[in-house]
């Protein structure tokens, strides 16, 4: 059992290096994580489907053809988990709503394809708040996802199941999607690593759609690296995906093992750092510039003035969308059919099948996009909030003419109990105020741990980087933490409670 | 702005084809003023000489070669249907009574 405890605090990078050396199994490594799944998420509730006998059929395939001498992918063997807003071909698939309960998808989306390809076990199905909608998970229709740093306490969303099965060592990789900080937010929550993408970095195709301007999948992990090289593995350009990128996929794993910030030019984000920010999250932020700042990287403030319109500009354009894209569960060609008593209209069946199948924060942001988009407000909603985008998007063009990168805390606090802001639509909305205006620009950002903040919980430190620079996130970012893991002695993960367990 | 109440909300719902209870009618009334107040503040910096952005990074139309490609089987296309009939999908009568 110790060993087994051993191979699963690995990183993905050192789980493939072992894999490569032969000094274990895919199939042993395989069967670790599913062991570790059965001894916590039963109360965890990070997985809404394990898919045990795939992910161990995949593992001892690659095993076998490691064996025969096969030229493999560096991470074939190693496991991962999937947020279930990504459609995958024979696992269950259901973006955390009722209305999709029991769909089996009958396609892969391009990035689990890739995934496929490369031969990672897929372990399951992640949880998240229904149709990612939300920032705590508590909208999943599934039930809560635990923090592994305490049970009484989110662990951010809406990709809150990826952030805590790789926080609590079930997977070393997972994937998640951030439409307004989905990725990032969890990941400052659970002490975990999370990078969305350039937009178009990663195709769409297969993930199911809530604002398709702002959508974009990336890497959840454990460190820098191992984001770098899942998003090595999940980028690139797909026919599928008409907004997907032409360009060559960058070396990311070799700037995140740079770790060379001299002469670095880091911009603090002024308008994302007093009111409203916890002070030890503050605090933590501010130490972590300071090792940067020692390390030969130079700080600045800049202004982006326009971001304090972001969050309005986002809560329109997201349920805009929305409320577009999930016109499609109207029952007729998948997922629940509820048909009212005495038979119906196609159009009461709809109508039924949405009220019954959607949650309260689904059916509030469709509503909502609706009355955006609606005759008499267009202009002064949807139009105003495409302008304030334009003005976003400025603002970040100005300041990444005198600076690399910028830097922001991830989210105002540390992880929040259950309950405490699920009343409050827009209390729960502030969570993503430093997040949503890379969406908005389509500009790639990074959370990693910056230490513990306010109850023990852990912050988190966001870069972002102009669109098509992904890769210098993962070079402050490894060079970041690595000076915080000499400073602390180790990972943050180090310091989180032992699960208690709980069996599935 | 004008405040939007349950009738409002009710019509809207009616347009998203979402039956609502009328506890959620009462719920979505109460919050929906509060959300929209603290969003129009996007209308005072939104000038008309700002261009509106649509879509993040610049793009022009896609295309592809007219090729034929694999695509779902009629079975696989039809194996997440509540209902299907004669390998199409089987859906509830379209017309009303009235």
């Amino acid at each position: 059992m110790a060993e087994q405890n051993d191979l699963i605090r690995l990183s993905a990078a050192a789980q493939a290096d072992g894999l490569a050396s032969g000094d274990f199994s895919s199939a042993e490594l395989t069967a670790a994580h599913l062991d570790r799944i059965d001894a916590v998420d039963g109360d965890l509730n990070a997985f809404l489907h394990v898919s045990r006998e795939e992910a161990l059929e995949v593992a001892r395939d690659v095993d076998a053809r490691r064996a025969a001498g096969e030229t493999l992918h560096r991470l074939a063997g190693v496991p991962i988990a999937v947020k279930d807003v990504v459609v995958t071909r024979g696992i269950p698939t259901t973006a955390g709503s009722k209305i999709l309960e029991g769909w089996v998808p009958p396609y892969d989306a391009t990035l689990v394809e890739k995934i496929r390809d490369a031969r990672l076990p897929i372990l399951g199905k992640t949880n998240m708040d229904e149709f990612a909608m939300g920032s705590s998970t508590e909208s999943s229709a599934y039930g809560r996802t635990l923090n592994p740093w305490g049970e009484d306490r989110i662990p951010g969303g809406s990709g809150g199941g990826s952030a805590a099965a790789v926080a609590a060592f079930e997977a070393p990789l997972a994937i998640g999607t951030d439409t307004g900080g989905s990725i990032r937010q969890p990941a400052a929550m659970t002490g975990s690593v999370g990078v969305k993408p350039t937009y178009g970095s990663v195709s769409r195709y297969g993930l199911i759609a809530m604002a398709s301007s702002l959508d974009q999948a990336g890497p959840c992990t454990r460190t820098v690296e191992d984001s770098a090289l899942l998003h090595e593995l999940i980028a690139g350009h797909d026919p599928k995906d008409s907004t997907s990128l032409r360009d060559p996929v960058a070396a990311f794993g070799e700037h995140a093992r740079r770790r060379d910030v001299k002469g670095m030019r880091i911009g603090v984000i002024e308008e994302l750092e007093g009111e409203g920010f916890a002070p030890e999250v503050r605090a933590r932020f501010e130490e972590s510039l300071a090792l940067l700042e020692q390390a030969g990287a130079e700080i600045v403030r800049v202004a982006c003035p326009n971001f304090r319109y972001a969050l309005g500009a986002y809560y329109l354009i997201m349920p805009s969308e929305a409320s577009s894209n999930l016109a499609k569960f109207d029952g007729m060609r998948f997922g629940q059919r509820i048909v009212p008593e005495g038979g119906a209209t196609a159009e009461a069946v709809m109508k039924a099948t949405r009220g019954a199948g959607f949650g309260a924060e689904v059916k509030r942001r469709i509503l909502l996009g609706t009355y955006a988009l609606s005759a008499g407000y267009y202009d002064a909603y949807y139009g105003s909030a495409q302008k304030v985008r334009t003005l976003v998007q400025r603002d970040f063009a100005a300041a990444f003419e005198s600076v690399d990168v910028l830097a922001s805390p991830t989210a105002p606090t540390g992880a929040f109990r259950f309950g405490e802001n699920a009343e409050d639509p827009m209390a729960m909305y502030l969570n993503d105020v430093a997040t949503i205006p890379a969406n908005l620009a389509g500009v790639p950002g990074i959370s990693l741990p910056s230490g513990l903040a306010e109850d023990g919980m852990p912050a988190g430190i966001q870069f972002l980087a102009p669109a098509f620079a992904d890769h210098r996130l993962y070079e402050v970012g490894g060079a970041l933490e690595a000076l915080l893991e000499d400073s602390w002695g180790g990972p943050l993960l180090d310091k989180a409670p032992e699960l208690k367990g709980g069996a599935k | 702005m004008p405040a939007i109440g349950r009738e409002d909300v009710a019509r809207l719902a009616d347009l998203a084809r979402i039956q609502l209870t009328d506890d959620e009618i009462t719920r979505f009334a109460g919050e929906f003023d509060a959300i929209m107040d603290a969003v129009a503040s996007v209308s005072e910096v939104a000038s008309e000489d700002v261009p509106a952005t649509s879509h993040p990074i610049p793009l022009t139309n896609v295309f592809r070669t007219d090729a034929v490609t694999r695509t779902l089987t009629q079975e696989e296309a039809l194996s997440g249907a509540p209902d299907a009939q004669d390998g199409r999908f089987a859906v509830p009568q379209i017309l009303g009574e009235e």
